[in-house]
């Protein structure tokens, strides 16, 4: 088994299946029966990837688990994912700002993953990168919509902006794990990763007329497994059933 | 002289209703025909979208990564059933903000069976497999209903919703061979969804006020009793198969007829749960205008650009 690189591929699962947890809170909540569509159909494409990522780190493990053990039956310290995408919901325009500075990096990660050498990585990158790029599409619409709707919406994704800005330099955190799979050729070159986010970023907030925040304060752990204090409670929520009922077919 | 053309046109419109030419939303037809379909069509929106919330009480709960998903899509298909018969109602001239607040305010009705709770999760199963089944029985006569959006409408709501049948009955089947606890868990459900499900079909035919006029437009095909029975008769058989047992201690087959008979409703409760005391009926309008209103400045905001960015290209 490779260490690394189970811990690479459990950090792409996990972004994708709190962040679909969190949307899926959304369902039969949202300000228009077409959004609460689009939330849940994003929802479904993330809970899809980080099946298909679970099961490839659990083959990768060889511990003979499933996808689902390594879903339901890890604590949160051994959850890998960002601190941006278990921050709770919020209203809707918090909800698209975090969808769209996720969104953004994911993009570009998935597109750069597509040539891994890991074949398996490459062919879900491959499948993930068309929803991405459509869910990309959504959240900046909404960004540029709401940045530049009415004085209110404008306040509201602004104060958003504010909040969840301190997570995005996680986004681009690397360590021994980012180096062993650029060896390897699983992870192909990111290095201007960042210059690229910071491309789209830019673009859709000048659109919108928002202004991105001087307060320059960084939060990181997410890919260490320490996590703000939110990530608990979801999982409490999630791993209820095979908590309660071990060991049980559903 | 007008009152005769109206006639005239009643019997004409009656003819082709006779005939089976499918009414389109441009021909005339009379107002109590088009009231009844916006009723019928919209209390149908309604009870998609207030329908998602018992089942999306259990997406952040499913047991594993494929019943998560399919509970989602299951739960998406609902909201997306919702906008095609708000639109299908929309054909009609009735407007979907309107509608909606009717549902708010309680003048709409909407399913009697989402203001029951969800309490476990065999109730995915449970939901599925009865209510789904129900809303089958209810639904396919409907693709051959009079007006022609509802009834194209009705044509692919039905196909989802044989795939949501088996869905919810296959989760019942795991949970009955399952363990001593699941199983228990199984019958549980079962034991609070029977009587619900079988009030979905409405009051029985004598207490119908609208059937014997909706069935001459066509809008109905069958009367609510007969849609009962059938689906009885289907679901005792499915009930045994998987080891469960109904909670009806009248419920025999008939050899004569062929049919099952079953024991009496508890109409005071189903009316009860009409009138708004059931036990989620608060909860569920409260929480669907809750989305409305937190969702206002959105709408707003949404209205705002899409006026701004019409003024600029005009400029």
């Amino acid at each position: 088994m490779n260490q690394a690189q189970v811990e690479f591929v459990l950090r792409i699962a996990d972004d994708s299946l709190i962040l679909g947890h969190r949307l899926s809170e959304w369902c039969g909540h949202g300000p228009i029966l077409e959004e609460d569509i689009a939330m849940t159909n994003i929802a479904l494409d993330l809970i899809g990837q980080a099946t298909s990522l679970l099961n490839h780190a659990a083959a990768l493990q060889g511990e003979g688990k499933t996808g689902d053990d390594l879903a339901f039956l890890r604590f949160d310290r051994d959850y890998r994912n960002l601190l941006l995408v278990e921050q709770p919901n919020g209203d809707f325009g918090m909800t698209m700002m975090r969808q769209f500075l996720f969104d953004a990096y994911r993009t570009i990660l998935f597109e750069r993953l597509q040539a891994s050498s890991d074949e398996m990585i490459a062919a879900i990158a491959e499948k993930s990168l068309k929803e991405t790029k459509y869910h990309l599409k959504h959240s900046s619409e909404w960004v540029i919509r709401l940045g530049d709707g009415t004085e209110e919406s404008h306040a509201r994704i602004q104060e958003s902006l504010n909040t969840l800005w301190r997570y995005t330099n996680e986004l681009f955190y690397t360590d021994a794990v980012d180096e062993e799979m650029h060896r390897s050729g699983i992870l192909p070159d990111l290095s201007d990763l960042r210059e690229q986010w910071e491309d789209t970023v830019n673009r859709v907030f000048q659109e919108a007329t928002l202004s991105i925040p001087t307060n320059n304060w960084k939060q990181e752990g997410g890919r260490k497994g320490m996590h703000s204090e939110h990530l608990g409670y979801i999982l409490a929520e999630m791993q209820y059933m095979q908590r309660a009922y071990p060991n049980m077919e559903w | 002289m007008k009152e005769v053309n109206i006639t005239e046109m009643e019997r004409k419109f009656q003819e082709k209703i006779d005939q089976d030419i499918k009414i389109e939303p441009k021909d005339w037809m009379p107002d109590d025909y088009r009231e009844t379909l916006i009723r019928q069509i919209s209390q149908h929106a309604h009870s998609e979208i207030v329908g998602m919330l018992p089942e999306g009480n259990w997406i952040t709960r499913a047991p594993n990564l494929r019943r998560k998903a399919v509970l989602l899509a299951k739960v998406q298909d609902e909201a997306g059933h919702g906008l095609y018969l708000y639109s299908a109602a929309e054909t009609l001239g009735a407007d979907r903000e309107e509608t909606i607040d009717d549902l708010h305010s309680g003048k709409a009705k909407y399913s009697s069976i989402f203001n029951y709770p969800t309490l476990t999760w065999a109730d995915m199963g449970a939901i599925g497999w009865l209510v789904d089944g129900a809303a089958i029985m209810n639904q396919v006569p409907i693709c051959r209903c009079s007006y022609g959006p509802y009834a194209r409408a009705m044509v692919r709501v039905c196909k989802e919703e044989s795939f949501h049948q088996r869905q919810g009955f296959e989760i019942m089947m795991t949970l009955a061979k399952g363990t001593p606890e699941q199983k228990a868990m199984a019958q549980d459900a079962l034991n609070r969804f029977w009587w619900p499900a079988l009030m979905m079909f409405g009051p029985s035919d004598g207490e119908s006020k609208h059937t014997a006029q909706s069935m001459k437009w066509k809008i109905k095909r069958s009367t609510n009793d007969e849609l009962r029975q059938q689906f009885v008769d289907v679901t005792v058989p499915q009930a045994e198969m998987i080891g469960l047992t109904l909670p009806d201690a009248d419920l025999k087959f008939n050899k004569a007829t062929g049919h099952y008979e079953f024991g009496e409703i508890n109409w005071a409760e189903f009316w009860e749960v009409v009138k708004g005391n059931g036990p989620c009926n608060k909860d569920r309008i409260d929480t669907r205008r809750k989305a409305k209103e937190e969702g206002l400045w959105v709408r707003e905001a949404a209205t705002a650009f899409a006026q701004k960015r019409a003024a600029r290209k005009s400029a």
